[in-house]
């Protein structure tokens, strides 16, 4: 019994078919192909709309199709819709193949009869593969309801609520001793210079006290196994030397500790903290942490002062790393961004010129709880400024570091332009290569910030530095940049420099995305499964990113974005299970010889080796179908479903066109 | 085929060593089993029977015939093909028939290469430089000798085949089993297998029947087997020494690994392995531990014959066939 | 089209990243040589040797491999086994004499069409230069390789 095939060649208006003869490609599978088992070749100019799908299902019906191709698009886009299509019909959705003769001939080839003789190849490839392929049904898994947010910034506070809100268990890990991310550091958030902390602390005081929330700081990712619907991760519980059963957050031992230190996390190095701290007054939770690396009584042995005042005794300099497995259904990454380090300009000056500050830096000068106490002074802790340079994009759009563009720091300056007039009245220089405001209200703030006498100057600046020239530069620092809306070369004295640096990925972004099983991009941004439809998603089944993490995005997007992929995980967890393509590996045992080539191929651990029957097996529910033992097993032991080497050297044959030299109908696949 | 007839046996060797017949002879009594339910029409090694006998045949008149040895000259293809016609079940008997084994190695080279060697080796008296001609004018008429075709071929890439046998030689244990089905297929007691089957071997691989003990396989060095002490009871590809065990065909019992020499690989492919070497490749990629290309190249210069290595006795049945040199000259 | 040769190439992509690197090419309308035609795997890993021998003995002139690069896999590591593979293939191919310069492998992330568009046009000039391969096994190579003498031919050999 020969398969009866039905080829459909997409127009895709005069996407494919203005390079491409569709009509030809399909008049020629239905003649050429015939003896291979083409019954019918149609061209449509949508396949993928209902009508287009309707050709299929109809001719599935009439004609007792038995398997079906579509040349179009590429599978990433419409594979599940043609799936459908068949499914509806009553064929099994796996004896669908879709081929790409839209992005691999139409839009990358010019000469129209070579493009069609290429696609002809390509339905060649997917008749001859089509042949081989097996009905199959997705692999359902059940999804275990609980969900681990990494990292405790906006994005993952709004996961987190949403999901436990809904009624399922959340696990936060956040690696600092307190949520609240980044932006706990900001004073005022644009454009409505609402005070940061006041619109996050309630939010963190939810996540804190949330039944539905299993909070662990000072914690962190070490390993995850497992697939989507039963992950099993192992968080490392840093030792905080308090013990948070008995800890009441009073702060003594805070006030009592005669150690201080530069805080350069929370306080972007710009104040001090103690040994034993609190990284801001309204921490979540509201236990301190002890900085072992920097504790006399870890270093020397003496003092032991938290310890003496503390009056519920709830220091612990015992205490232990400990290791947690949780096991949850499916992941949220969330976990930000590290600012660009401005020291690799030297040009303009930062740490070598003291009132050049960083936008963290300013950010924490202008907020009423950092360490001036939200006194806008230069590094002398007295001075007021009375001109200020803000210089955009620091380390962004540039070729020799980032080129692309961090989003936020336009918005971010004009806010910084804005406090330094209200608190200072000083002369603010904004020097920007362009002013980007696109979201709601942005557009207006810059209006504001012109009509508040901000003077805004079109040039990257090329040097900050304090060698005056002249005696009017004596003491300042002096900004050089080409003012190119005029057309000059301009020095301005200013008092104080703030650099808009702008966003990078964490400096273990990497290390962590492999952790998870995900990708990063060039620029190390977390990958999303696609740019514009599917922005919280990745490649990995379970896991999903939000936040800056994917790429640099203001508050609302980030929060969006964590809304998002909880919303997503709430789909799974309300289907109770979920299905997974059917792609994977089987060992056929009587063919195995227990040679164990393959035992050590697999990065999920999915082979078994059974020491009383001599072969290997492999586990269907670790298995994720990548096919590497598949195309290792020297006996052709192995093989894999939906990517059968039947499948693949049919399609190899197909597209070099050996088909066309058959004339008899080969022997059907048993 | 007459009741009161028995049945013709036959066995030709094309390009041969005479292995696969002392393999047939190794059966030792089980020989007699063959004798009373077969009449040997045809077997050059055996008794003398011409050509012309087998010519006068009619058509699939020949119920068994094994044919071992390769393709190598037109003679080999006319016998191929006379055989074919006049047998009703034709089995590729040995290495050689299946997939080519040592004479395909042969592929490597331009037949006018090894023609000028054979011609011209220190131990040749040649001293005109003389190389044969295939045909010869004499006044009864032409002569001929073979030609030589440009590559060795597997017997199925000349004519249909019903069966193979592989190994070289097919273990005689497994050729008496051979015999022992067909004599009962005979005697209506039992079917033959599906045309194109492999018989007279396992349905697995070497390390099947191998009692080495086996780990995860890392392998940091190739070595030669003369170069270390290998322990008797580890598996030898674990031990950096390249048995080819894990890739081919089990129905040998593992002789050579279980007499501490690393399998070449006689027996062939596994089931529905379409190419041995790829097979044998995949497997070294596998087990070389490293990450590194440079490293990788480094351990691969363990294997300095890759195709020596990889295609032993599988040249001419593999994918490719014959290196460039055999068809480009 | 002039007379010139038009090489024949068969590349596997891995659907994570080379794949989508071809995508992203045809999305953004870069331009490539038609010559090459993909196949798509889950992984690099899945490049078993017998798909690039099958592609040379079935008619292709030159073959590429294309995977994520290293350390981004998204099944972790899968890419080095095709590493490996690639490296014994090239020699073992040589020795066939079939030139290194036939078969390529292409490092390729999904952001990177334009990398993978540049690296198919090179392929193609580099197989272009070498020359048709022409393996026998294609086309009717065979029946000229393995001809009948002529004197054999009287005997009227049966098929």
């Amino acid at each position: 019994m020969t398969e009866k095939i039905g080829v459909y060649v997409c127009h895709c208006g005069t996407n494919i078919a203005g390079t491409v003869d569709v009509e030809g490609v399909a008049k020629w599978a239905a003649e050429y192909l015939k003896h291979r088992g083409v019954v019918i070749a149609r061209d449509y100019k949508f396949m993928c709309s209902s009508l287009g799908q309707e050709l299929i299902e109809k001719d599935i019906k009439e004609l007792g199709l038995t398997r079906v191709v579509v040349a179009a698009c590429s599978p990433h886009l419409h594979e599940k819709t043609f799936r459908n299509a068949c499914k509806n019909a009553g064929l099994n959705p796996y004896l669908c193949e879709l081929v790409s003769i839209r992005e691999q001939v139409s839009w990358v080839h010019t000469d129209k009869a070579v493009a069609t003789e290429k696609s002809k190849a390509i339905v060649s490839g997917g008749v001859e593969r089509v042949i081989w392929d097996e009905p199959l049904e997705p692999l359902r898994v059940p999804i275990n309801p609980a969900t681990l947010v990494v990292g405790g910034g906006i994005a993952g506070i709004q996961a987190a609520l949403e999901i436990a809100d809904a009624g399922y268990h959340v696990y936060m890990v956040e690696r600092e001793p307190s949520i609240g991310g980044h932006m706990a550091q900001f004073d005022k958030t644009f454009p409505t210079l609402d005070c940061s902390a006041c619109i996050l602390t309630p939010k963190m005081v939810d996540v804190g006290n949330h039944k539905n929330i299993t909070l662990l700081t000072w914690a962190e990712v070490t390993n995850v196994d497992g697939y989507v619907g039963n992950f099993q991760a192992t968080i490392h519980q840093k030792p905080r030397y308090v013990n948070t059963d008995l800890c009441t957050g009073c702060g003594i031992c805070q006030e009592k500790c005669p150690k201080k230190v530069i805080d350069d996390v929370f306080e972007a190095g710009l104040g001090k903290r103690k040994a034993i701290y609190t990284p801001f007054p309204q921490a979540v939770p509201n236990f301190p942490v002890l900085d072992k690396a920097n504790c006399t009584y870890f270093l020397r042995g003496t003092c032991k002062a938290c310890e003496k005042f503390c009056p519920t005794g709830a220091i612990d300099f015992t205490q232990q790393d400990e290791y947690i497995q949780v096991d949850v259904g499916q992941i949220i990454l969330a976990t930000g961004y590290d600012l660009f380090d401005v020291r690799r300009m030297p040009q303009y000056g930062y740490g070598r010129l003291a009132n050049v500050f960083t936008s963290l830096e300013f950010e924490r000068l202008s907020n009423a709880s950092g360490p001036t106490g939200g006194k806008m002074v230069l590094r002398d802790a007295v001075t007021t400024p009375t001109s200020v340079a803000i210089v955009h994009c620091v380390g962004s759009r540039d070729k020799n570091y980032n080129s692309y563009c961090s989003s936020i720091c336009c918005m971010q300056s004009l806010k910084f332009a804005h406090l330094v007039h209200e608190r200072t009245g000083a002369e603010v220089y904004n020097c920007y290569i362009d002013i980007r405001t696109p979201a709601k209200g942005y557009e207006e703030f810059y209006q504001r910030l012109l009509e508040e006498g901000t003077h805004f100057i079109r040039g990257k600046v090329a040097e900050v530095t304090n060698a005056a020239r002249v005696p009017e530069e004596e003491g300042k620092l002096i900004v050089q940049v080409e003012d190119t809306l005029i057309g000059k070369q301009r020095r301005i004295p200013v008092d104080m420099v703030i650099l808009s640096a702008g966003l990078e990925p964490r400096h273990d972004a990497k290390d962590v995305a492999r952790l998870f099983g995900i990708s990063c991009s060039a620029d190390g941004w977390y990958i999303e499964r696609h740019p514009k439809l599917d922005p919280v998603a990745t490649m990995t089944e379970g896991v999903y990113i939000a936040g800056v993490v994917q790429g640099p995005k203001d508050i609302p997007a980030s929060v969006a974005q964590g809304a998002a992929a909880a919303a997503r995980a709430l789909g799974k967890i309300q289907q109770k299970e979920v299905a997974m393509e059917p792609i994977r590996a089987t060992i056929n045992q009587d063919k195995c010889s227990g040679c164990r080539i393959c035992n050590n191929l697999c990065p999920f651990n999915a082979i078994l080796f059974h020491e009383d029957k001599m072969v290997s097996e492999v586990n269907p529910a670790l298995c994720q179908g990548c096919g590497t033992c598949v195309a290792a097993c020297p006996a052709g032991a192995i093989s894999g479903t939906v990517f059968s080497n039947e499948q693949i050297l049919a399609q190899l044959e197909g597209l070099l066109l050996l088909n066309l030299k058959q004339l008899e109908l080969e022997p059907v696949p048993s | 085929m007459s009741t009161n007839e028995k049945p013709k046996f036959a066995m030709y060797w094309a390009c041969a060593c005479g292995g696969c017949e002392i393999a047939v002879l190794n059966i030792h009594e089980k020989i007699l089993d063959v004798d009373a339910n077969f009449e040997v029409v045809f077997w050059p090694v055996a008794m003398d029977a011409k050509y012309k006998d087998v010519e006068a045949m009619e058509d699939s008149s020949i119920l068994l015939t094994l044919f071992n040895g390769a393709i190598r000259n037109d003679e080999n293809e006319y016998m191929a093909r006379l055989l074919r016609q006049k047998s009703k079940i034709l089995v590729a008997f040995g290495s050689c028939a299946n997939e080519g084994a040592m004479p395909a190695l042969a592929n490597l080279y331009n037949i006018n290469e090894i023609v000028d060697t054979a011609f011209s080796t220190l131990t040749t008296d040649n001293p005109q430089n003389i190389r044969p001609n295939t045909s010869y004018s004499v006044p009864e008429g032409e002569l001929h000798i073979p030609t030589l075709y440009p590559a060795v071929r597997t017997l199925d890439q000349v004519v249909p085949v019903d069966y193979y046998m592989p190994g070289c030689p097919p273990e005689s244990h497994q050729i008496a089993a051979v015999i022992d089905l067909v004599v009962q297929v005979l005697q209506g007691k039992a079917e033959l297998p599906p045309a194109g089957s492999v018989i007279g071997a396992g349905g697995s691989t070497v390390c099947d029947d191998c009692p080495r003990k086996r780990n995860e396989k890392k392998i940091k060095k190739f070595e030669r087997i003369q170069n270390i002490m290998i322990d008797p009871d580890l598996c030898i590809l674990e031990q950096g020494v390249l048995c080819s065990g894990p890739a081919t065909r089990s129905g040998c019992t593992a002789l050579c690994p279980k007499a501490g020499s690393p399998c070449i690989g006689c027996y062939g492919p596994a089931e529905g392995a379409e190419d041995y070497g790829s097979r044998l490749m995949t497997a070294v990629a596998s087990v070389i531990d490293s990450n590194d290309p440079a490293e990788i190249e480094r351990i691969f210069e363990g294997i300095p014959d890759p195709v020596g290595q990889f295609y032993r006795f599988n040249l001419a049945g593999s994918l490719l066939r014959f290196s460039k040199s055999a068809w480009k000259g | 089209m002039s007379d010139q040769f038009e090489p024949v190439i068969i590349g596997f992509t891995c659907n994570w990243c080379s794949y989508r690197a071809a995508d992203m090419a045809g999305t953004a309308r870069m331009k490539y040589a038609p010559n090459i035609r993909l196949i798509r795997l889950m992984c690099s890993g899945r490049l078993d040797p017998t798909f690039v021998m099958k592609a040379f003995a079935g008619g292709a002139d030159g073959v590429m491999i294309t995977g994520c690069h290293p350390g981004d896999c998204h099944y972790v590591e899968q890419n080095y086994k095709a590493l490996r593979r690639f490296i014994i293939l090239k020699k073992t191919l040589t020795q066939f004499g079939i030139e290194p310069g036939r078969l390529k492998l292409l490092w390729a992330s999904a952001a990177e069409g334009a990398i993978f568009t540049d690296e198919v046009n090179k392929f193609v000039e580099q197989v272009r230069e070498l020359g048709p391969l022409q393996w026998p096994t294609s086309g009717g190579g065979l029946e000229q390789m393995f001809a009948v003498p002529e004197h054999m031919l009287v005997k009227e050999v049966a098929a």
